[in-house]
């Protein structure tokens, strides 16, 4: 609004005489121009008369009238430049466009319509073994932790709206649709918008700022699926309901810090223990550039949930878990120009504690993992990537011999190959393969996936 | 020198502390941090969070990035969507009130003058087409000179101590860059109405300035990198329609108009696209003076 009214006092003060509204001055600054170059471009002017006549006709109609007005100042402003062309000995400035400038009023009431985004994707999955039910041995696994079926699926597909609410708050709301149809809201919070002294508040339901990969939507992840670290300590990924507080430190590299209070519904906490805030979270972000070409990002982050009657396949776990992440991203890119080749480098590593009874016997398990990937774009649209994940069980009491808490002396880890094509920063196909040793008995799995985006231009997390 | 004795005596006429605290400018493209130093002198300090061999589209909102944006007072960019890929996450990450959108320390050049080649229809398999029109503004000086005067009164607006350092500097841009623009377009009268080809669509400003003729794009669409079949359309449409030169920018791949460039036997020209683009272009008055070499150059058949 201010911006606007910036713009109609530019106009005022380019023109003499001052109407009252934009679109008139609009008018009278074109009317001035013409009677300029009429001798010289009488042909040019004819058409411009008939543009201008339209647009006066219209000007009650202020959205109609500030578009074509735009178009016949566009244009008078080329012939004002061919006349340059011509004369040779014009000022250096002209024609001056500031004295040209329209103001830009949007003027419908769908003009204030949120930015609405889809994200389609779609995959085709061979392997070996079944994937259905497919455990990763040692850990029980939430309810969004499996893997792609195979034969043809349709993926999560995404809409999210996001918009301004007002000066002080936004608002983000990203619906998931999964393959069988079930809508469900993957994120609906609201965020100040600049709160000042570096604080940021977040209210409603998102995803967790732990870790590094939590906080992106799974349409942004390099590889097609969730890590073994992350399928087995936070079922895939953690988003839940509560606030979350940030502060970004003033200083001249990235330092933030950051907590969390959720309601506890998310794995591994469940059915919102301790009256439905059952889950905190820390969290510490640094980073900075290199040099022109490369940069880094590190974290360290903490989860405590609780959990009351946690129901994996049956399995009932009651009592804590205390997760730690430390996470580093390093990317390269020459010159600091990602868009011929580019190399990106994480790797995370969990150290998780948990606590409690399941299915009545009390377990006290201590158990590590992590993955390290490189995704390297060797060519505008072509990228490679290979991705290690590990996860260490730990030793259960006899009384859970064979139970899904049983490592089998087995630890379980996953090897995954990508080729990555784009067809713009729109379009995406993969070919990922993985040769997973998450059971007992490996599986060879082949994924192609597409993903688009269409809509409003979303911008990209680090 | 002179510059600051101007400044010195205008704090002194209107009785000013001397503003110790400067103004914290966040430029998105070298061009406006370039436009902010003149303006500004040592009154602002400046971080540049691109440089001329990055493209402006595509920049990752890297960690540093949002450190510089939560201590920034203003942030002078192009607008017109040629950051979306990346602004808004800094600006939702920075947390900074005074820069968010509509807020007086958001400055956006491209709402200062009038954009060419807005679209009629938005749909991206047109490629990435830009709503509001092309914002590459700056490969036309006076495009620049349109951005200065409002830049100058943003700044007065946030840093009223200043006011007058910033009014007097602009006076003194103004009138050394109207004299560079009427030397650059004597320079490049010849050039006017030469054909040429374009890498990506990001010369309109500079054609409509000079009265270059623009045949054709090397990309298909606008950010569509080109395929080898339709490299061979270029070629076949230059054959028919010849251009004197190939122009790309200094950030792109250089290939596609290599490729042109020896098949039709045109020069390939390299131009800075904004400062620091290439060395020679080291501020606002040699980026113009190396683009004009440049084309002259490529116009007497030399790359």
């Amino acid at each position: 609004m201010k911006r606007t009214l910036l713009a109609v006092l530019l106009c005022g003060t380019a023109i003499s005489s001052a109407p009252a509204s934009a679109a008139d001055t609009d008018l009278a600054a074109i009317k001035a121009q013409l009677n300029a170059l009429d001798h010289e471009y009488r042909a040019k002017i004819a058409s411009l008369e008939a543009r201008l006549k339209k647009a006066e006709a219209d000007a009650k109609n202020a959205k109609v009238s500030a578009t074509a007005a735009q178009v016949a100042a566009n244009s008078s402003a080329t012939a004002a430049q061919k006349t340059v062309a011509v004369a040779q000995a014009a000022p250096a400035t002209e024609p001056s466009p500031s004295q040209t400038v329209l103001a830009r009023t949007p003027t419908s009431a769908n003009a204030f319509n949120p930015a609405i985004g889809v994200v389609l994707n779609g995959f085709f999955a061979a392997s070996s073994r079944d994937t259905d039910n497919q455990p990763i041995r040692g850990f029980v696994l939430g309810d969004e932790a499996g893997l792609v079926p195979r034969g043809f699926s349709l993926g999560e597909s995404e809409v999210n709206f996001a918009a301004n609410i007002d000066p002080y708050f936004t608002g983000q709301l990203v619906l998931s649709i999964s393959n069988s149809g079930a809508a469900n809201v993957e994120e609906a919070y609201i965020a100040t918008s600049g709160l000042g002294g570096g604080f940021t508040v977040k209210a409603g339901r998102f995803l967790s700022a732990i870790g590094y990969l939590n906080e992106h939507h799974a349409h942004q992840w390099s590889f097609s699926d969730a890590s073994l670290p992350y399928r087995a300590f936070l079922g895939g990924q953690l988003g839940d309901d509560g606030v979350q507080v940030k502060w970004l430190a003033p200083t001249d590299i990235f330092l933030e810090f950051g907590a969390e209070w959720l309601r506890g519904d998310s794995f591994p906490a469940g059915n919102g223990a301790n009256e439905g805030k059952g889950s905190v979270t820390a969290f510490v972000h640094a980073g900075d550039d290199i040099d022109d070409s490369s940069n880094w990002l590190a974290g360290l982050s903490y989860l405590h949930t609780r959990a009351d009657d946690r129901n994996t396949d049956g399995d009932i776990f009651n009592g804590t878990d205390d997760i730690g992440i430390a996470s580093l991203i390093y990317k390269w890119a020459p010159g600091g120009n990602p868009t011929q080749r580019n190399l990106a480098l994480s790797g995370e590593f969990f150290l998780g504690r948990e606590r409690g009874s399941f299915d009545g016997m009390p377990v006290d398990l201590l158990r590590s993992g992590g993955y390290v990937q490189g995704v390297y774009q060797f060519m505008p649209r072509w990228s490679l990537g290979l991705r290690y994940a590990q996860v260490t069980p730990d030793d259960v009491p006899a009384a859970l011999t064979g139970s899904a808490l049983d490592d089998f002396g087995h630890t379980p880890r996953a090897t995954t190959a990508l080729l990555e094509f784009d067809t713009t920063e729109f379009g995406r196909f993969r070919l990922q393969y993985t040769h997973d040793q998450s059971d007992l008995k490996p599986n060879d799995e082949i994924l192609f996936q597409y993903t688009v985006t269409y809509g409003a231009h979303g911008a990209h997390r680090y | 020198m002179r510059k600051s004795i101007i400044g010195a005596t205008f704090l002194m006429l209107a009785g000013i502390a001397p503003a110790y605290a400067n103004l914290n400018v966040f430029a998105c493209e070298p061009e406006w941090g370039a436009l902010s130093s003149e303006i500004g002198g040592d009154k602002v300090s400046i971080y540049t969070a691109t440089t001329g061999g990055q493209d402006p589209h595509l920049i990752q909102a890297r960690p540093s990035l949002i450190a510089k944006m939560r201590n920034a007072d203003i942030l002078v960019c192009t607008g017109a969507e040629l950051e979306i890929g990346w602004l808004p996450m800094l600006e939702s990450q920075a947390s900074n009130a005074k820069i968010q959108s509509g807020a007086p320390g958001a400055f956006f050049a491209t709402n200062f003058v009038n954009l060419l080649e807005a679209p009629a229809a938005l749909d991206r398999a047109q490629g990435d087409i830009h709503a509001a029109g092309n914002p590459h503004i700056q490969t036309d000086p006076r495009r620049i000179l349109a951005v200065a005067k409002p830049l100058a009164d943003r700044f007065a607006e946030l840093d009223p101590a200043n006011a007058a350092i910033y009014a007097s500097r602009l006076a003194d841009f103004t009138a050394r860059f109207q004299a560079a623009i009427a030397k650059w377009q004597a320079k490049a009268a010849p050039l006017r109405g030469t054909p040429i080809a374009v890498q990506h669509l990001s010369w309109v400003y500079m054609e409509d300035w000079l009265g270059l003729r623009r045949i054709i794009p090397l990309e298909p669409k606008p950010g569509v990198p080109p395929s080898s079949g339709y490299l061979a359309q270029v070629v076949e449409t230059l054959q028919k329609t010849p251009a004197k030169m190939v122009i790309h920018a200094a950030y792109e791949d250089e290939r596609p108009s290599q490729f042109i460039s020896e098949k039709i036997g045109i020069p390939a020209v390299t131009l800075p696209f904004t400062v620091g683009g290439t060395d020679q272009a080291k501020d606002l008055f040699s980026l113009y003076d190396d683009t004009i070499d440049r084309l002259l150059a490529g116009a007497k058949g030399k790359s």
